[in-house]
């Protein structure tokens, strides 16, 4: 082996490298095993958490595209589709924040638009350090949520939700995850499938050049010690030239002519080529010399895995494809025909003539997978042991409401562009989730969930309970929930202990959605994310990300209180469930607690009953009780009109436990909801019949909110100062104005 | 009356921009690419927001050179009317057309919130169905918006009562609370000295709907309605 042949093994282990000369029966070239590793990364080929993620429940009766392909496509009614996909770009970030958050971006807007549909919206889902302590977090985090903007922006996809933890696991690995919503024609949509030999592969968009080389290879290891040096491994956003091709590409749909399309990502060609002539069952030819440069001396080797960004490879018929061409050259988007299906299948790589590769695209696709050892659990992983309550209640809530983990997120949501398109019907620091209206009159909701603490200290549990709690939101908003996407983020999966969190959190994700009726229609893993100096690994992060419908938009509903004289209900029962809770890292506690544990049959009842409130017109805002329990969602929606409450919690359905734990235990399938006075006694009832516990609790109106148990007075604060302390978080942090 | 919304490389308001104005009456408008030779025949032309060719080097230089732009200036001559939002209004100025510059908002942010502004002039063809001193609840979204003129272009621009609409706080008063941007004088709109060519900041056609206004405001609305007084 040369030594470049050598380089561009590094990835592969001994054992892919055994297989790869034992199925080819030959050495193979530098450029194969440049191919071979690229497609065979953690990044592309899912080897290691394949077999887990076989579990998933992915199919239901509107899951026209399930897992595996660029996107996963609902069908929402009337001819239209829905599409979704979640992408991270954690070790591009931590390197380079705002070229690494934007080109994450760039990733996933390409994967809604290869499947044939429109991207409606941005979702970003982000975690670093603490910010309060560390100027290295600062920086990250200001720089992330401005490559983001800057990106998002600019090629005009407004970025509607998301959710933001900070956690000192994250310091030297943040993690940035964007998810992307499209929606188009069902009679469009398009498949990743080169399935007709003689058709032709044209790339369009950006040229290929050395930035990126190796991304997936980055993105499948852990972060060196000397990261800064891999700012090369970072691709270069250009969002007006994706802005160009999102507009171009759109147009050309219209034309019927595409046959096929994929995106280049991770993996770059190799990745592109080998997956649509393996999903086709065909073959690719192509000739390195047609590939439209960036920079003269680039090697074939590093043409067949650069991750330059902006590029869309299109399946045209050889003869039918002038349209297409002719709207491209409109908008002078670059573009060149690389080379054909051929019906061999094999990819097929000339470098002016000469075979440099010749694989089996099966062989490629299917990369060998490795069996990784899951670490046994620890015997014990959650005591529902409880705290003293501190002595003045009113204090702790407003340290809680003022910490970044639950103040507002203003300063993040204001640098978006959340309008663009039209579509945004509640916007952010409106409600639990976004709302976004669709063509076929009906309105999509959206959000996405952790929890890096509870999952870190109870896997299955956390897990489960961030598809929990993104249902919850978006059943909130008065939208029935129909598919999730997952993001699994987690160390370094030879690590037995980190393999068995991962694998912990699959069958929490993969038994809560079967239990609750909700497909997975697509996901990504990411693994490697670990502390570059500590050598420790993140705390687990699994992110789900919920959308629902809504048909009517009488059911549009938002969360905070609307008029005095209104009384509050409190739905569900709140448990001694303090484990990872914002309650216990603020005092400090040090001892243990049980995590929430999200039942799917109790929630698939309570979200039902709150639906059927919302229907009919019982409810004036609904929102749900999460992160900083009941005594933070009362106090948040208090804010937004400067309307204050009287509450008495002696009625709250609960198990036995101290004040404090009542106000900030983060049980899951709890909601405050208000309605009007008349219409309490029906809602109570509707809840009764439902079988789901239910208590009133207060009355709403006046300047302040009054918290008491059994006539003792827990809390009394100025809705103001409330407000205050909510929107104070993440600029003090940063040493900003609120 | 036919509008031409002219669509640059990069312009990302331009759809939301024809779906506002169709929803009015007597206005029939068109998706209009840069370079076509029929921008000339329209009636009125809106440059729309977004980001025209990237908005490299600055924002709207580039769209302000590009060919299309002399087609532009002679509707402005004649006495079309033009309106420039956002990116428009940013293409306007670094044409020439309108005074002053378009700097970094004070905050060095990106920022995309609502706002409320105030209606200072009524002779020009946008806001012609407007009251002297009318609030508007407008949303604004945009990194650059911060005008700035010198002194002596101020005040002329003052005299000639060339604002059209100004930043002022949820009270109707001029405040620096209530001025996103730093803009001079919380300027968020101007006019050329004929009144045809208008540019702002604040995006009319995200507020033209209720379902999709926080406060139900359609008073984006109320500034394309203006144009169509002008066809009856």
């Amino acid at each position: 082996m040369t030594e470049s042949a050598q380089l561009a093994v590094l990835g592969l282990t001994a054992e892919e490298v055994e297989y790869a000369r034992r199925f080819l029966r030959r050495e193979p070239t530098e450029v194969e095993w440049a191919i071979m590793d690229a497609e065979w990364s953690e990044h592309c080929s899912y080897k290691s958490s394949k077999r887990l993620l076989r579990s998933l429940p992915t199919t239901g009766k509107n899951v026209l595209v399930g897992p595996g392909y660029d996107a996963g496509v609902i069908d929402i009614g009337g001819g239209f589709v829905a599409s979704m996909h979640i992408e991270s770009h954690n070790h591009p970030s931590a390197v380079d924040p705002y070229g690494g958050s934007a080109t994450g971006i760039g990733g996933v807007l390409r994967d809604i638009l290869s499947i044939g549909t429109r991207p409606i919206a941005l979702v970003d889902v982000l975690r670093f350090g603490n910010i309060t302590e560390s100027a290295h977090s600062q920086w990250l985090f200001r720089n992330v949520v401005r490559g983001i903007a800057d990106y998002g922006n600019c090629v005009g996809v407004p970025t509607v939700a998301g959710e933001v933890e900070f956690d000192e696991s994250f310091e030297r690995n943040c993690l940035v995850d964007v998810a992307c919503l499209g929606v188009g024609r069902k009679k469009d949509l398009i498949l990743a499938e080169a399935k007709e030999s003689g058709d032709i592969i044209v790339i369009a968009g950006g040229s290929t050049g050395r930035d990126g080389i190796r991304g997936a290879t980055f993105a499948s290891r852990n972060l060196a010690k000397n990261a800064d040096s891999e700012r090369s491994s970072v691709q270069v956003p250009d969002p007006f030239m994706k802005k160009l091709l999102l507009d171009s590409i759109l147009e050309a749909l219209e034309t019927g002519e595409i046959k096929g399309m994929k995106d280049l990502g991770g993996g770059g060609l190799s990745s592109a080529l080998s997956e649509i002539a393996s999903k086709g069952g065909t073959g690719i030819e192509i000739e390195l010399r047609l590939l439209s440069l960036r920079e003269p001396d680039i090697t074939p080797a590093e043409m067949m895995i650069s991750e330059s960004q902006e590029r869309m490879l299109l399946v045209l018929d050889e003869v039918k494809c002038k349209r297409t061409l002719k709207i491209l050259r409109k908008y002078e988007v670059p573009y060149a025909t690389i080379g054909k299906v051929t019906d061999d299948g094999l990819l097929t790589v000339k470098n002016g003539g000469e075979v440099v590769a010749s694989l089996p695209a099966g062989f490629l696709a299917e990369a060998p997978l490795v069996d990784r050892r899951e670490g046994t659990l620890p015997a014990k992983c959650g005591v529902a042991v409880e705290a003293h309550a501190p002595r003045d209640l009113s204090r702790t809530l407003l340290d809680m409401l003022s910490s970044i983990n639950i103040g507002s997120r203003r300063w993040i949501y204001e640098q978006y562009d959340h309008e663009v398109g039209i579509r945004t019907v509640l916007k952010p620091g409106r409600a639990d989730s976004a709302v976004l209206r669709l063509p076929n009159g009906k309105f999509m909701s959206v959000k996405a969930d952790g929890n890096s603490r509870a999952t870190g200290l109870d896997p299955y549990n956390g897990a489960a309970g961030c598809v929990a709690e993104a249902c919850r939101n978006v059943v909130a908003v008065g939208a029935e929930p129909i598919a999730v996407i997952d993001h699994l983020q987690f160390g370094d999966p030879g690590d037995p202990a980190v393999y068995r969190d991962f694998a912990e959190a699959v069958r929490g994700i993969g038994d809560y959605c079967r239990g609750i009726g909700l497909p997975i229609v697509g996901g990504k893993v990411s693994f490697y994310n670990q502390d570059e100096l500590t050598i420790k690994p993140i705390k687990p992060s699994p992110v789900a990300l919920v959308a629902g419908l809504i048909e009517s938009r009488e059911h549009i509903t938002g969360q905070n209180l609307k008029s005095d004289e209104d009384e509050i209900l409190l739905i569900g029962k709140t448990r001694l469930e303090l484990g990872g809770s914002e309650y216990y890292d603020r005092i400090r506690w040090g001892g243990p607690g049980k995590v929430p544990v999200a039942d799917p049959e109790t929630d698939r009842r309570t979200n039902l009953a709150i639906l059927g409130l919302i229907k009919g017109g019982l409810a004036r805002s609904v929102h749900d009780c999460s992160k900083g329990g009941l005594g933070v969602a009362i106090a948040e929606i208090c804010i937004p009109a400067r309307i204050g409450a009287r509450i008495e919690l002696k009625n709250a359905p609960r198990e036995a436990m101290n004040a404090a734990s009542l106000l900030f235990a983060e049980t899951h399938g709890r909601f405050v909801v208000s309605v009007r006075p008349e219409a309490a006694k029906d809602a109570r009832k509707l809840l009764d019949r439902a079988k789901v516990p239910n208590a009133w609790v207060g009355t709403t109106g006046g300047p302040t909110l009054v918290m008491s148990l059994g006539g003792k007075r827990l809390v009394r604060l100025d809705v103001e100062e409330i407000a205050k302390a909510w929107e104070s978080g993440i600029p003090h942090a940063l040493g900003e104005a609120a | 009356m036919n509008i031409g919304v002219i669509r640059f490389p990069g312009s990302n308001c331009d759809l939301d921009v024809v779906s506002a104005l169709s929803a009015t009456k007597c206005l029939a408008p068109k998706l209009v690419w840069h370079e076509s030779p029929d921008i000339e025949n329209f009636d009125a032309v809106v440059l729309p927001g977004g980001f025209s060719f990237g908005d490299y080097l600055r924002a709207g230089a580039i769209a302000a050179r590009s060919p299309s732009i002399a087609r532009i200036k002679r509707l402005a001559e004649r006495g079309t009317p033009v309106l420039g939002i956002c990116n428009g209004f940013q293409i306007l100025v670094e044409a020439g057309l309108l005074p002053g510059s378009l700097l970094r908002n004070s905050g060095l942010k990106f920022v995309c919130r609502w706002v409320t502004v105030k209606v200072e002039n009524t002779h020009t063809p946008l806001t012609r169905s407007l009251k002297m001193g009318q609030l508007l609840r407008l949303p604004i979204a945009h990194n650059e918006g911060r005008l700035f003129l010198p002194d002596e272009e101020l005040a002329s621009l003052r005299k000639q009562r060339r604002v059209v609409l100004r930043y002022v706080d949820d009270s109707g008063k001029l405040s620096a609370s209530g001025n996103p941007n730093g803009s001079r004088e919380s300027i968020a709109g101007i006019c050329n000295e004929d009144g045809n060519v208008v540019g702002m900041m604040p995006h009319p056609e995200r507020a033209a709907d209720p379902i999709i206004s926080p406060d139900g405001s359609t008073d984006g609305m109320a500034i394309f309605r203006s144009l169509a007084t002008l066809s009856l």
